[in-house]
């Protein structure tokens, strides 16, 4: 096993700010919250706050491919981030020229097709529909992304807490330090549904759930931008330890000067005061767009890879604190 | 750290199983289902834990849970929420664990394979809030028991050591990517031990999902037959205390086997259907072999995927074939005794081949009739011992929706 530096080739983005890592980023940058919107659940007195991702401008071509015919809302957006983070390194991936693995996490899932599916079942398990059932399955869209381009190559769909999508960077640089890929694709996806922001309400209140999903690629290549490093999770089990042990998450990472640190919590003012020795700015991607699960965690990791870029920082660290307690971190190095 | 700019690991450590947890309809431990599994026993009941008046299929290979199952340190309040999956987990968790010798005070990474974790709970969540249920405080119970990172989070309380915690959920292969997972980890010097293995419970949604897909047998399973007609589900869960040589023999454990090699692929075909010449799957039988440096034909037995629907029997059978060349292989599929456990699949047959290879006998596939010609390798299809030829190598396949595929060798300790 090599020595191992990982660089982020690209980054995609659908999220409810738009489609594209440039239209997420703006949005987050002008630091105004997003306008939630309200969504009507048959039989409930108040609508739940959403925050949905905008129909694209252009609706992209590979939308029509007949494995998505029937995909979910989660599918979709996660191929499309996936595409946008591959580049133009799209051709030699589908061509086979260059062996790509997918790393594919999620929280909640396929929840739409799986609650209609479920309550299929409940009315009639034999009118149920079975071509629901596939795309409710956790790994769906990591088996249509991979279909779309073609690969043979590793494949993993990880479930978890929002924090899971920095495990899966540094599984994706366990694959390249161990040439199982070339180039890993790292996405964070998560899609709306009444039953899901109506479950949330009961862990995280005032703020919108919201849907899309995010991607980073990332190779050996070197880029712009390098991943330096991804903090042991800490699992939280009482509501005390939060104040005990994230704090902590920063001072895993190395000394260095003041930098940006990008928060992924909810914006309570317990967790606001979690961070409050750090030095740098601070950014709270969550009271932007939304609790966007798993895909929160990708859109604040693309934010920060976007910054570095834009405004040519040398570091920026990441930590997310997700509503099943799992606390992690997470930096990112611009390369002059 | 996760993951540190520049650090580097010496790979090629050997990793050994210390440890081994296993249950399934067949019953709780190592030692009932290593009799089950020998004999080539079936164990399948009626489900009653939810209407099946209206499906086509009305029977699984069910786990039955005795009251004074061993629940480590978790609370009253904590035991008394336990769900089928947890259960699972914690049952053969606790015996992996407690075969191994492990101390908790050593961090350890969780690695887990499953397709539906809590679902029984996801289910309740969604009956009661159909019903505009105010018991607002079991719903929110409901949801944090959904999750798996929650069965999870009550096996590191269960046995109360800490580590970071990875789930997998590639399908039917999960259980298998957890292990190979694992494997890569202890191989490659990032970790000194880690446990993992995979656990899933049969729900009402997965099995109505099946069963609207007629992928269920409306008979019985029979892996490889010409005449199969589909699957049996089961549930079930197995766990392995991974570690390097290097540690198990510094602690003079019991070593129940070694892993060889891992190989991952996937299979972009089709959603639910394997390409018919099995590319994804004989990819991954190679790369397993490959990276363990041992060609087919130094390998004794097959613990096959072997489903006994008609595409992936047929798909496995032929890339069964193209890997083994002309080379000759004995293969089961053990599903045909207690169904298809789905994320805990990869993780129960990797126990299988480890039983196989320390008693030195081959699980039979007892449900098989007349053999499927396209398989010409041998099927064990009776119970039969390893005389003439010691039993060595042990490779087993997992192949899941969405073409998650996944090979693991295991090699004979002793």
């Amino acid at each position: 096993m090599g020595l191992s530096r990982v660089y982020v080739h690209g980054s995609g983005a659908v999220s409810p700010g738009g489609w594209g890592a440039a239209a997420l980023y703006e949005t987050i940058e002008k630091g105004i919250p997003l306008r939630s919107s309200e969504l009507q659940v048959p039989g409930r007195i108040r609508p739940l706050s959403i925050l949905p991702v905008p129909p694209p401008v252009n609706r992209p071509s590979y939308l029509n491919h007949a494995r998505l015919r029937r995909s979910s809302a989660l599918s979709q957006h996660s191929v499309a981030a996936g595409r946008e983070a591959l580049g133009n390194l799209t051709p030699r991936v589908e061509n086979g020229a260059l062996r790509l693995g997918v790393i594919f996490c999620v929280m909640s899932g396929c929840v739409a097709y799986s609650r209609r599916f479920y309550d299929e079942t409940l009315k009639d398990p034999q009118t149920a529909s079975p071509l629901v059932f596939p795309e409710t399955v956790f790994n769906a869209p990591a088996s249509h992304i991979s279909a779309l381009l073609n690969l043979s190559s590793i494949n993993y769909t990880l479930v978890g807490d929002p924090g899971v999508f920095f495990q899966g960077l540094a599984l994706a640089a366990q694959w390249l330090a161990s040439d199982h890929a070339q180039a890993v694709l790292v996405v964070g996806a998560e899609e709306l549904d009444w039953i899901t922001a109506e479950a949330l309400g009961y862990f995280v209140r005032g703020i919108p759930l919201s849907a899309g999903a995010g991607a980073l690629c990332l190779t050996r290549e070197p880029s712009d931008v390098e991943l330096g490093m991804v903090t042991d999770p800490l699992l939280i089990r009482h509501k005390k330890e939060l104040a005990q042990f994230v704090p902590l998450i920063p001072t895993s990472f190395p000394p260095s000067q003041p930098h940006c640190l990008v928060e992924n919590r909810p914006p309570s003012k317990q967790m606001e005061r979690l961070f409050d020795a750090w030095t740098g700015d601070r950014v709270n991607t969550k009271t932007i767009i939304g609790e966007g699960l798993m895909a929160g965690s990708a859109w604040q990791s693309i934010y920060a890879v976007q910054r570095l870029i834009h405004k040519n920082e040398q570091r920026i660290s990441v930590v997310t604190v997700g509503p099943n307690q799992l606390a992690i971190g997470a930096q990112f190095l611009g390369i002059k | 750290m996760l993951f540190r700019s520049g650090e580097q690991f010496d790979s090629r450590h050997r990793v050994v199983v210390t440890g081994a947890g296993i249950v399934t309809s067949l019953g709780q431990g190592w030692e009932s289902n290593a009799a089950g599994f020998r004999h080539g026993r079936t164990a399948f009941s009626p489900i009653e834990h939810f209407d099946t008046s209206r499906h086509r299929v009305k029977s699984a290979g069910l786990v039955t849970f005795s009251g004074t199952s061993d629940t480590g340190s978790l609370s009253r309040s904590q035991r008394r929420r336990l769900d089928r999956a947890s259960k699972l987990l914690l049952a053969a968790g606790l015996e992996a664990w407690n075969a191994s010798g492990w101390h908790p005070n050593q961090v350890t990474p969780l690695i887990l394979g499953t397709t539906s974790g809590g679902m029984n709970f996801g289910e309740a969540f969604y009956r009661t809030a159909l019903n505009h249920s105010s018991r607002k405080k079991l719903q929110a119970t409901r949801v944090s028991n959904y999750l798996p990172q929650t069965q999870a989070s009550d096996l590191l309380q269960a046995i109360g050591f800490k580590g970071p915690v990875t789930i997998i959920s590639n399908a039917c292969a999960a259980g298998a990517n957890a292990i190979g997972h694992a494997f890569e980890l202890v191989q490659s010097g990032r970790n000194e031990r880690v446990f993992a293995g995979g656990y899933d419970a049969i729900s009402e949604m997965v099995f109505t999902g099946f069963d609207t897909l007629k992928a269920l047998s409306p008979t019985c399973c029979r892996p490889f037959d010409a005449n199969r007609d589909g699957l049996s589900l089961g549930e079930g869960a197995a766990m392995l205390t991974l570690e390097t040589l290097q540690s198990a023999r510094q602690r003079e454990a019991k070593i129940f086997g070694e892993i060889l090699g891992y190989g991952a692929s996937t299979d972009s075909h089709h959603l639910t259907q394997p390409h018919p010449q099995g590319n994804a799957a004989l990819l991954s039988m190679e790369a397993a072999c490959a990276k363990a440096g041992v060609t087919p034909r130094q390998v004794g037995y097959i613990n096959a995927h072997g489903t006994g629907t008609p595409l992936n029997d047929s798909a496995e059978a032929t890339a069964i074939n193209r890997w083994r060349g002309d080379s000759k292989v004995r293969v089961s599929s053990t599903k045909a005794g207690i169904g298809h456990l789905l994320g805990a699949a990869g993780a129960v047959e990797a126990v299988v081949c480890l039983m196989a290879l320390t008693g030195q006998w081959y699980p039979p596939t007892s449900t098989l009739i007349s053999p499927d010609p396209a398989a010409t390798f041998d099927i064990v299809s009776g119970p039969s011992d390893a005389i003439k030829e010691p039993l060595e190598h042990a490779l087993t396949n997992s192949f899941g929706f969405g073409g998650a595929n996944a090979s693991l060798l295991f090699r004979r300790w002793g």
